[in-house]
C-alpha cells in the first residue's frame, strides 16, 4: 500500500489529522500526494523530524529579488543530508490587501502563480500582517516575484525595514471606524514602500490601523505606530433603541454590565433613558459594544496616535503610549499632514536609534521631553497617566 | 541567481500595497463608513446594517492557517457560490465571507462545516489562535506552532463554535521568547531553562560577533578565545536564558529537546474597553515540550479557560476577571503552583510589588 504512495511514512504527524479543528498535516498530504512535489515531500519529511527529535532544522541565509533587499526569507536546512528535497525553502512576503479584503479572481491568480513555482503553501497571514508564499528555490523566486509584481502584488518588509502595514477591517465592514483604515494603511504604506524594500533603519519599524479603540489588531501591543480612530463630540444615543435593550436584557442588566463597567462612571440610567457625560468619557468603546443598535460613535472623527509598543526584547514588553490625542483625519490634506508627521517622528528615531533599538527603547532612553521636541510636539496631559512623581529634573532658569 | 535559464521580462513596478477597491464587495462599497449598526444572529454570524438600510452578513470559519492553494481555491469556490466574489481574513486567520443574501447563510455555514471548516469565533468565543511558524519555517523555534494551535483548538472546539465564554478570548503561541504570536488573554510561549551552548569551533566564522554582544539584554555576552580561536562566552550567572543572541549567532544553540520548556502567560488584552490595555502575566512554566499534542499544556489551558469561564462575570476579560478576583484566587481556583520565579526581577519590577497594606486571606 506504501509504495503506490508519493509521501514517506509520517507516524507523528499524522495524529495531527484526527480531531475537528482543520489540520494543516491533511492539507499539506492532500496537496501533496496531488501535485506530487518534492518540495513538499521533503518539507513533511523535515517536519516529522522535527516531530521527532524536538529540534527546528532551519537557518537564514540571503536570497532576495534584483533592487530588492527585503521581503524574501531564506530558509537552507540543515538536514539536507537526510532530507534533500527541501534542501531549500525560503519564504516570500507580500503585502496583502488593506483590511485582508480579496476578490477571488486576484487570490485564484496568485495561487495559480505559486503552485507553479513554490510548494503549495501559503500562510494566511504572518503576525505582521503578510500574505507569505512558504517554500521556494532560490531560481524560483525571482520568476514568482515578476508574475505576481505584474498581478499588481509587491514584496513585504523584513530586517530593519518598515515592515507590511495591517488594517482592520475599517469601514468596509464596521459602524465603529472613526477613519478610513484601509486608505490610510494603502498610502502610509505606499510612502515609505522605498523603505520596506530597502532597509535602512535601527530596526524594525512597524505600522497597524485600527479604526476605534476596540484596536482589532493589537496596535497598541504590536507596532511601533499605532494610529486608532476616535471621536472628539459625543457618542450619539438613540433612546428608542436604549428602550429596546431595557426591555430585551433588563435594567438591572444595563446598569451592571454597562453603567458600573464604564471606567469613569460617565453613564446614568433614568427611568427608560440613558445620559453619558462625555466630557468624562474615555472612549472606552465598551457602551458601544453591548449597545451596538442604540449608540454610536460621534461625528467629529480622527486618529489618536499611541508609539512604542514592541515585545520583550530588549527592556521587556513594552505597549504604545499616546503621542498625539488626536488628529483630523477627514480629507486628502489631513492624511498629507499626517504622513508628514510620521515622517519627522521616523527621521529623528533614524538618526538616533541605537542599533536593534525599536522606536519605543529610543523614546525611554532618550527621554519623553526630547522626543517631543524633535517631533514639534506640544507636551499634554493625555500623554501621562500621572504628572512626574521624583523632582529629578532641571528646569529652565 | 539563475539568469541563464531566466530570462526577465518584466520590470519591477515598486507598486506597495495592492489597491484593494477591486476587492470590496459591491454592497460593501456602497455603504463603505456609512454602516449603522450590526447583530450576532448566531455563532460565527454577524449582520451589519447600513444607513441606507442595506443588510451584509458575514460568515467566519477557522482555517488551519498552513493553507494550501488547494485550500485557498476550494474557499475562492465558496466565495464565488455564497458571497459574489469576495471573502477577507481576520487578524486570527479566519477566512470571512460576505453576502447581502441571508438565504445564503445556512447552505454556506453547511458547506464550511462539511469540508472541515468549523463556523464560529465571533462575540464572546474562543477565537483562532494567533501562531508563529515554528518548525515549518521559523529558524529559531523550540516547539512547532501549527501542531500546538491544531492541538489547542481540538480541545477548545467547542467554544469556537459557541459564544458562550464571559468575552471574547483570545489565544496565541510562540515558539521561542521573541513571542511573535503577541499579547493575549492566555499565550503559550517557549521558556528556555539553561543558557546556550557555545559551537566555540564555528563561532568565529559564522557571527558577527559584536552584534551578538549587543543583542544581549543583561550584556552578559563576552568576547574569550577557545583552543586560539575567538569566540563569544555567556556569564551564565547574568544570563536570563532569552535566546535573543541565538537570533544574531548559530552558534550559541539555546534551544534543546528537554530543556526547552512551555510557559503560560494570562491577562493580556489588546482592547481598550473598559480598562486599559495589558501585559500579560507568567502562571505556569516548566511544563514539557510534548509534541504532537502537548497534552500537559493543554490540560492546564483547559483549566484555566474552563474556571475562567464559570467564575468570571459578563464582559470580563481574563485579565479583568483576576483584577476582581485577585491573583491569590486565581492560583487557588486554577489549581496552579505560584513559586518564586514568578516574582519579577528584571527592569521596572517593582512596578508589579504590591506596594500597600492590599492583602486577601
Amino acid at each position: 500500500m506504501s509504495d503506490k504512495k508519493f509521501l514517506n511514512p509520517t507516524p507523528i504527524l499524522d495524529q495531527l489529522e484526527k480531531g475537528p479543528w482543520p489540520s494543516f498535516v491533511k492539507g499539506f498530504k492532500e496537496y501533496a500526494e496531488k501535485s506530487k512535489k518534492p518540495i513538499l515531500r521533503g518539507l513533511i519529511d523535515q517536519l516529522e523530524y522535527s516531530y521527532k527529535t524536538k529540534t527546528g532544522y532551519w537557518k537564514g541565509g540571503t536570497v532576495g529579488v534584483v533592487g530588492y533587499g527585503s521581503g524574501v526569507i531564506s530558509r537552507f536546512s540543515m538536514v539536507a543530508d537526510k532530507i534533500p528535497e527541501a534542501r531549500e525553502f525560503h519564504t516570500v512576503r507580500v503585502q496583502p490587501t488593506p483590511g485582508f479584503h480579496y476578490n477571488t479572481k486576484e487570490l485564484r491568480k496568485l495561487c495559480d502563480a505559486w503552485e507553479e513555482h513554490g510548494s503549495g503553501i501559503m500562510t494566511m497571514h504572518g503576525q505582521t500582517g503578510n500574505l507569505q508564499f512558504v517554500g521556494i528555490t532560490e531560481k524560483e523566486v525571482q520568476p514568482f516575484f515578476d508574475k505576481v509584481n505584474e498581478q499588481g502584488w509587491d514584496l513585504g518588509g523584513a530586517g530593519a525595514a518598515t515592515r507590511t502595514g495591517n488594517s482592520c477591517v475599517g469601514p468596509a465592514r464596521c459602524e465603529m471606524a472613526c477613519y478610513d483604515t484601509l486608505e490610510t494603511m494603502f498610502q502610509v504604506m505606499g510612502h515609505y514602500v522605498d523603505q520596506i524594500h530597502r532597509p535602512e533603519y535601527p530596526y524594525k519599524m512597524k505600522f497597524k490601523f485600527s479604526g476605534c479603540p476596540n484596536d482589532c489588531n493589537n496596535s497598541i501591543q504590536r507596532s511601533d505606530i499605532a494610529t486608532i480612530g476616535i471621536w472628539k463630540d459625543k457618542i450619539a444615543i438613540d433612546q428608542a433603541e436604549v428602550k429596546n435593550y431595557i426591555q430585551k436584557l433588563s435594567k438591572d442588566y444595563l446598569v451592571n454590565h454597562v453603567a458600573m463597567k464604564c471606567p469613569t462612571k460617565a453613564i446614568e440610567f433614568k427611568g427608560d433613558s440613558m445620559i453619558i457625560d462625555d466630557s468624562n468619557c474615555v472612549r472606552c468603546m465598551h457602551c458601544l459594544n453591548v449597545m451596538t443598535k442604540a449608540l454610536s460613535i460621534g461625528k467629529q472623527r480622527g486618529v489618536t496616535l499611541l508609539m512604542g509598543g514592541k515585545g520583550h526584547l530588549k527592556v521587556g514588553n513594552m505597549l504604545g503610549s499616546m503621542v498625539v490625542p488626536f488628529f483630523k483625519m477627514e480629507t486628502q490634506e489631513d492624511l498629507d499632514n499626517y504622513i508628514k508627521l510620521l515622517d519627522r517622528i521616523i527621521n529623528w528615531w533614524a538618526d538616533s536609534a541605537l542599533d536593534h533599538e525599536r522606536i519605543g527603547e529610543t523614546i525611554e532612553r532618550v527621554g519623553m521631553q526630547e522626543f517631543l521636541e524633535a517631533a514639534g510636539l506640544q507636551p499634554s496631559l493625555d500623554m501621562v497617566s500621572h504628572p512626574r512623581d521624583n523632582p529629578f529634573f532641571k528646569a529652565e532658569y | 541567481m539563475s539568469t541563464t535559464t531566466y530570462e526577465r521580462k518584466w520590470k519591477t513596478v515598486e507598486s506597495g500595497v495592492r489597491n484593494y477597491k477591486d476587492s470590496l464587495h459591491p454592497v460593501i462599497k456602497k455603504n463603505y463608513g456609512k454602516w449603522k449598526y450590526h447583530e450576532r444572529p448566531r455563532p460565527g454570524v454577524l449582520k451589519h446594517v447600513g444607513e441606507s438600510g442595506d443588510e451584509i452578513f458575514t460568515v467566519r470559519a477557522g482555517t488551519h492557517r498552513q493553507v494550501t492553494v488547494d485550500t485557498v481555491r476550494f474557499l475562492c469556490d465558496l466565495a464565488d457560490k455564497y458571497a459574489d466574489g469576495y471573502l477577507r481574513f481576520t487578524v486570527r486567520n479566519n477566512v470571512e465571507f460576505m453576502t447581502p443574501k441571508w438565504a445564503n447563510v445556512e447552505p454556506l455555514i453547511k458547506e464550511l462545516e462539511s469540508n472541515g471548516h468549523p463556523v464560529g469565533g465571533t462575540g464572546n468565543s474562543i477565537s483562532a489562535v494567533a501562531h508563529t511558524q515554528g518548525w515549518i519555517h521559523c529558524d529559531i523555534p523550540a516547539t512547532d506552532a501549527s501542531g500546538v494551535n491544531k492541538s489547542m483548538m481540538d480541545s477548545l472546539f467547542e467554544d469556537f463554535v459557541k459564544e458562550e465564554m464571559p468575552n471574547r478570548v483570545r489565544l496565541s503561541t510562540s515558539c521561542c521568547e521573541i513571542n511573535c504570536g503577541g499579547q493575549a488573554d492566555l499565550a503559550v510561549i517557549v521558556q528556555h531553562t539553561r543558557p546556550p551552548r557555545i559551537n566555540h569551533e564555528i563561532l568565529g566564522s559564522i557571527c558577527e560577533m559584536p552584534k551578538a554582544v549587543a543583542r544581549c539584554p543583561v550584556a552578559a555576552i563576552r568576547p574569550t578565545v577557545v583552543n586560539g580561536k575567538a569566540s563569544l562566552m555567556v556569564v551564565e550567572e547574568k544570563c536570563v536564558v532569552c535566546g535573543a543572541c541565538f537570533g544574531a549567532c548559530p552558534a550559541m544553540e539555546i534551544n534543546h529537546p528537554e530543556h526547552s520548556k512551555l510557559a503560560i502567560w494570562v491577562g493580556g488584552k489588546h482592547s481598550n474597553s473598559r480598562t486599559k490595555p495589558t501585559n500579560m502575566k507568567l502562571v505556569a512554566h516548566g511544563l514539557p515540550n510534548n509534541p504532537p499534542h502537548w497534552p500537559e499544556v493543554n490540560k492546564v489551558v483547559k483549566k484555566i479557560l474552563m474556571t475562567y469561564k464559570s467564575d468570571a462575570k459578563d464582559w470580563e476579560r481574563m485579565g479583568e476577571w483576576i483584577d476582581r478576583i485577585g491573583w491569590k484566587k486565581f492560583f487557588e481556583k486554577t489549581e496552579l503552583p505560584f513559586d518564586r520565579w514568578m516574582i519579577d526581577s528584571y527592569r521596572h519590577a517593582r512596578v508589579s510589588l504590591n506596594k500597600s497594606a492590599h492583602v486577601r486571606f
